[in-house]
């Protein structure tokens, strides 16, 4: 008896699955490449350099916000989707550093201030995007055609949702163009068929649900509609598909349950529609994801599923 | 709302998880393992009241000898399980809760000697004179819950049982013990079925079997084709998911009803039996014989995954032999399945009325990350909880809300931590938080 061997003991269950943070993330940047891809083509090795910096300067603030709280770091890839992401919502041609600036504030401030992965309120690479709105403000106003070439410098034009956006392209033309992203527009955020694509992916993985981008979509479309816009168009220019694939889905910064989702994704899109029409700015995307990003709290409290056997009412009975 | 508007928008949530069979032992026949030198009786393998010794040291038993006395409504005896000598009345750690509790230790004197039986004829039986046989018999819910089997037959007056579950699901990873005993001991377990239908007169029982058993679903068919059973008898395939196997899963599944919150299944008419405790209520009634043994399936790293017939008391450790021994690399003997199972300090543990499993494999420790709030757990919950809720609150040290969040509902059967992403060990908050909330006297 005395020569027992020494076990380990742990608490069940003793067995886990395959799920895993990093898998997840793996799976966005995989799905990801796509509009970046689509980003590099459209606007050249540029957006590549601004590609660069961003990630770089996301992994980095995050090591050094490790390191200052006393905390591990861990390579699970959520730095590298920010620093991706950021760059796809802001002008092809952003100055380097505001690349800078905007890439470690999603990190220090919008994720590592709020106590890292899973604790940050709003989404950190449109928080990044918010506050280079309200601080460099003349930063965002240059907007270039797409250049088709990868040294070339660009153009300046307007984007479709913008003031001073004039076509002589017929409707089917212009949806083509939009839905293949052949437009002004963010780096990221002009073809969606290559955000699709990458969503696709995400929904084949099991990594997103389609609720929320069925939901998010739908509302704009119906209620552009309803309010006398093009539907259509709506629902491809400007940042939505990006917003509807890639942001509205951040576990971290939505709520928990599917319903919650849906609740979610009609919020967003209601203030989509909403900003695009009677605001001040021309698109509303990054806005319609923080504003809900500030709901999902409330909503987390409110929406919550049946637990098994519970009948409203008949609670307080069964708990003497 | 609407259950097709709820099913199209994708809001019922799945539950349960697929976690891979691993039934290494399927294809083995039961096999009687070599009677132990000495066994240790814990005198609490149930839930209730520890028996109380009436052996002393020195004294001389045979098997199926009462050793311990139930103590009490909510307890059963314990048995003596070899022939020999009471060596010692100590006390040992209980291989369950890690505690000491009082305990008989055994030495054969290689004989199996057994006390005389008294058969009966279970149709001319009293209801409470069956009850009485079972409860002598020792005779608690042999699927791991170990509650004492006479008393969940003896449901209050006021509530009308008007079926049966048979649960044959055994929806654990590795564990065949209870495939393995419907295939061969179908006529028992029909037996056991057909006296507890009469002891609760009862005209209805299903039969539920997951479906990636099929042969024992095809064994069981027949078996109720050919028997006297009365009233109806179903054999239900259920579907492979784990926790089917756990009680209130079990209702909805073949009655389409919830248990109400905090209720047992008689509240909705119907109770469940393991289907090894079945063939031992048989054994009780009507051969007058004492559980002292049951089918263990002795499974992972070792060399031949076997499923034995084992006498309460052996250890684990000759157990693990008899199947070519434990890989040198294997660090974690589970008592029970590995999504349930209780890892134990050492491989020399005795076998207790629950265990139905011993389970050799390496461990997996991996480090706790922060929740990302995926809501995987939420979705694979079968109890329609919020188990990161839980573990939020637990951490912050707000056992009060726990209740808000119905953590009592909660049966820890780890499909949650099974599930998540950031290696959480969500069942161990929600022990600490049902703990922390157990003492501040909040339900």
């Amino acid at each position: 008896m005395d020569n027992a061997k020494r076990l380990v003991l742990s608490s069940a269950p003793h067995l886990r699955g395959g799920a895993s943070i990093k898998r997840d993330m793996y799976i966005v940047i995989l799905a990801l490449l796509f509009p970046t891809a689509g980003a590099v083509y459209f606007f050249g090795l540029y957006v590549l350099l601004m590609l660069a910096t961003a990630i770089l300067c996301a992994i980095l603030t995050e090591y050094v916000a490790k390191w200052m709280r006393r905390q591990s770091f861990h390579m699970d890839g959520s730095a590298i989707i920010t620093g991706i992401l950021f760059v796809l919502v802001m002008p092809p041609r952003t100055p380097l550093w505001i690349v800078v600036v905007g890439s470690i504030f999603c990190i220090a401030i919008a994720k590592e201030a709020f106590g890292g992965l899973g604790h940050n309120i709003f989404n950190p690479a449109l928080a990044g995007r918010a506050f280079i709105t309200v601080s460099f403000a003349g930063a965002l106003t240059r907007w270039i055609a797409p250049v088709h070439s990868l040294l070339a410098d660009g153009v300046t034009a307007a984007t479709p949702l913008g003031e001073g956006f004039t076509t002589t392209l017929s409707n089917v033309e212009l949806y083509k163009a939009l839905f293949f992203g052949n437009v002004a527009g963010s780096a990221g955020e002009t073809s969606a068929l290559l955000i699709l694509i990458g969503g696709v992916i995400l929904l084949a993985f099991g990594v997103i649900k389609w609720q929320v981008p069925v939901f998010y979509i739908g509302t704009v479309f119906i209620l552009s509609f309803l309010m006398g816009e093009d539907p259509i168009f709506h629902i491809l220019a400007g940042g939505l598909m990006l917003g509807a694939f890639f942001m509205a889905t951040d576990y971290v910064t939505s709520p928990l349950t599917t319903r919650g989702k849906i609740i979610f994704s009609v919020g967003a899109g209601i203030l989509v529609v909403l900003i695009r029409k009677l605001g001040s700015m021309p698109e509303g995307v990054a806005y319609s994801i923080l504003l809900m990003n500030a709901f999902t709290p409330l909503i987390d409290r409110y929406v919550r599923p049946r637990p098994y056997g519970y009948v409203k009412g008949v609670k307080e009975e069964a708990s003497p | 709302m609407n259950t097709r508007v709820v099913e199209l928008l994708g809001l019922k949530s799945p539950a349960g998880v697929h976690p891979p069979s691993q039934k290494l032992a399927a294809g083995h026949a039961i096999e009687r393992a070599p009677l132990p030198k000495s066994v240790i009786l814990p005198l609490q393998q149930h839930i209730g009241a520890p028996a109380k010794a009436i052996v002393k040291r020195g004294d001389e038993v045979k098997v199926g000898q009462k050793i311990a006395e139930a103590d009490g409504f909510v307890s059963v005896p314990i048995h003596a399980t070899i022939s020999g000598t009471v060596k010692q009345l100590a006390t040992v750690a209980s291989p369950v809760t890690g505690q000491p509790v009082p305990g008989v230790i055994i030495e054969s004197e290689g004989k199996n000697e057994w006390i005389e039986l008294t058969p009966a004829d279970s149709e001319t039986l009293s209801k409470e004179d069956i009850l009485t046989r079972i409860k002598e018999a020792g005779i608690v819910g042999m699927g791991g819950a170990t509650f004492p089997t006479h008393v969940k037959l003896s449901p209050p007056p006021e509530k009308s049982i008007k079926s049966i579950i048979l649960n044959g699901a055994e929806c654990e990873p590795y564990i065949t013990a209870d495939d393995r005993l419907m295939l061969e001991e179908t006529d028992r377990i029909l037996r056991g079925l057909k006296i507890v239908m009469q002891v609760l007169s009862v005209k209805r029982a299903y039969i539920a079997i997951e479906e990636n058993k099929p042969e024992a679903i095809a064994r069981m068919r027949q078996g109720v084709a050919e028997g006297s059973l009365p009233g109806e008898v179903e054999v239900v395939a259920v579907p492979a998911k784990y926790p089917m196997g756990a009680e209130k899963t079990l209702v909805k599944s073949i009655l389409k009803v919830e248990v109400p919150e905090g209720g047992l299944p008689m509240d909705v008419g119907t109770l469940i039996q393991n289907v090894a405790t079945l063939a031992a209520v048989y054994d009780a009634v009507a051969l007058g014989k004492p559980l002292v043994e049951r089918v263990v399936t002795v499974t992972g790293l070792v060399g031949t995954p076997k499923n034995l017939l084992v006498r309460f008391g052996t250890s684990a450790s000759s157990l693990i032999e008899q199947c070519g021994g434990a890989d040198p690399s294997a660090d974690e003997v589970i008592f029970g399945g590995p999504m349930m199972g209780i890892a134990q300090s050492r491989d020399d543990t005795p076998i207790l009325k629950g265990t139905n499993c011993v389970l050799v494999k390496r461990s997996d420790i991996r480090e706790e990350y922060s929740c990302i709030r995926c809501g995987r757990c939420i979705e694979s919950c079968p109890m329609g909880l919020m188990p990161l809720q839980f573990v939020n609150l637990v951490k912050k040290e707000d056992y009060e809300s726990l209740a808000n969040y119905h953590i009592a509902d909660c049966v820890e059967c780890g499909a949650c931590a099974y599930d998540c992403p950031a290696n959480i060990p969500i069942v161990s908050y929600i022990k600490t938080g049902k703990a922390e909330l157990r003492k501040s006297g909040v339900r």
